[in-house]
């Protein structure tokens, strides 16, 4: 029997002014070390975590936005944004860090990891899920 | 007695913003910074928040909060003023007194 479980990791919360989006990262890559199925949602304010030209040196705090572009050798595929948010605040895709996974049946091409679905397609997708994670 | 107002959550998540502009009178000064700087971005939802109210306060917004974030300054609304830690100080100088919103 397989003991692979669908964890999404839900994040709302925008980074640095809070420590949210940080930890959810981390939770996230520690999922992804267990071989599980994930999934990573980005709505409401957590979709300006994946802003692209974050530079936090005049902060003196870690730049952990580069960490996301890792998520792919991790395995993690499947990275949802929400249109609405996104629209809401202004943004579009293209304001996004672009981010992939390699295809190792097809020669290790490089694919999108990132969708953006509206808000009721990822009410589809929470009900897939057997473990949501909320940061 | 100008006020210099702070405000350091995004409109997006809390209302803050909506109540400091409400109760900003003509004169005085908002500053956003930290999470606050989201809510100056051209075209979002919330803009006209500031868009409304800039005939009467002045808008100011702190350049590394937003470099940070990966904000480019020109999605920000036209008319807020970007300023360094440096011009932060001027401004708690400049007004008789700072409220910071949380």
């Amino acid at each position: 029997m397989s003991s692979i479980k669908k964890f999404c990791y839900l994040n709302r919360k925008a980074p640095y002014g809070t420590v949210y989006a940080w930890e959810a990262l981390e939770v996230v890559l520690i999922g992804a070390a267990f071989d599980q199925d994930c999934s990573v949602v980005f709505t409401d304010d957590g979709v300006y975590q994946l802003l692209k030209g974050q530079d936090t040196a005049d902060l003196g705090i870690k730049n952990f936005s580069p960490t996301y572009s890792a998520l792919g050798d991790y395995d993690i595929r499947k990275i949802y944004v929400e249109k609405e948010s996104l629209e809401e605040r202004g943004l579009s895709v293209d304001d996004l860090q672009h981010l992939v996974w390699e295809d190792e049946d097809e020669d290790y091409a490089e694919k999108d990891s990132i969708m953006v679905v509206t808000k009721d397609e990822l009410a589809q997708v929470l009900d897939e899920q057997d473990v949501v994670l909320s940061f | 007695m100008p006020i210099l107002h702070t405000v350091n959550k995004s409109a997006y998540e809390r209302n803050t913003l909506e109540s400091c502009v409400s109760k900003a009178l003509k004169g005085s000064a908002v500053l956003l910074l930290e999470d606050g700087v989201y809510s100056a971005v051209k075209g979002g939802a919330k803009a006209g928040i500031i868009e409304s109210a800039m005939g009467d306060v002045s808008f100011y917004i702190l350049g590394p909060d937003v470099k940070a974030r990966g904000l480019d300054e020109g999605k920000l609304i036209n008319g807020v003023k970007v300023v360094d830690y440096n011009g932060f100080v001027e401004l708690t100088v400049s007004n008789d007194k700072v409220a910071s919103w949380l």
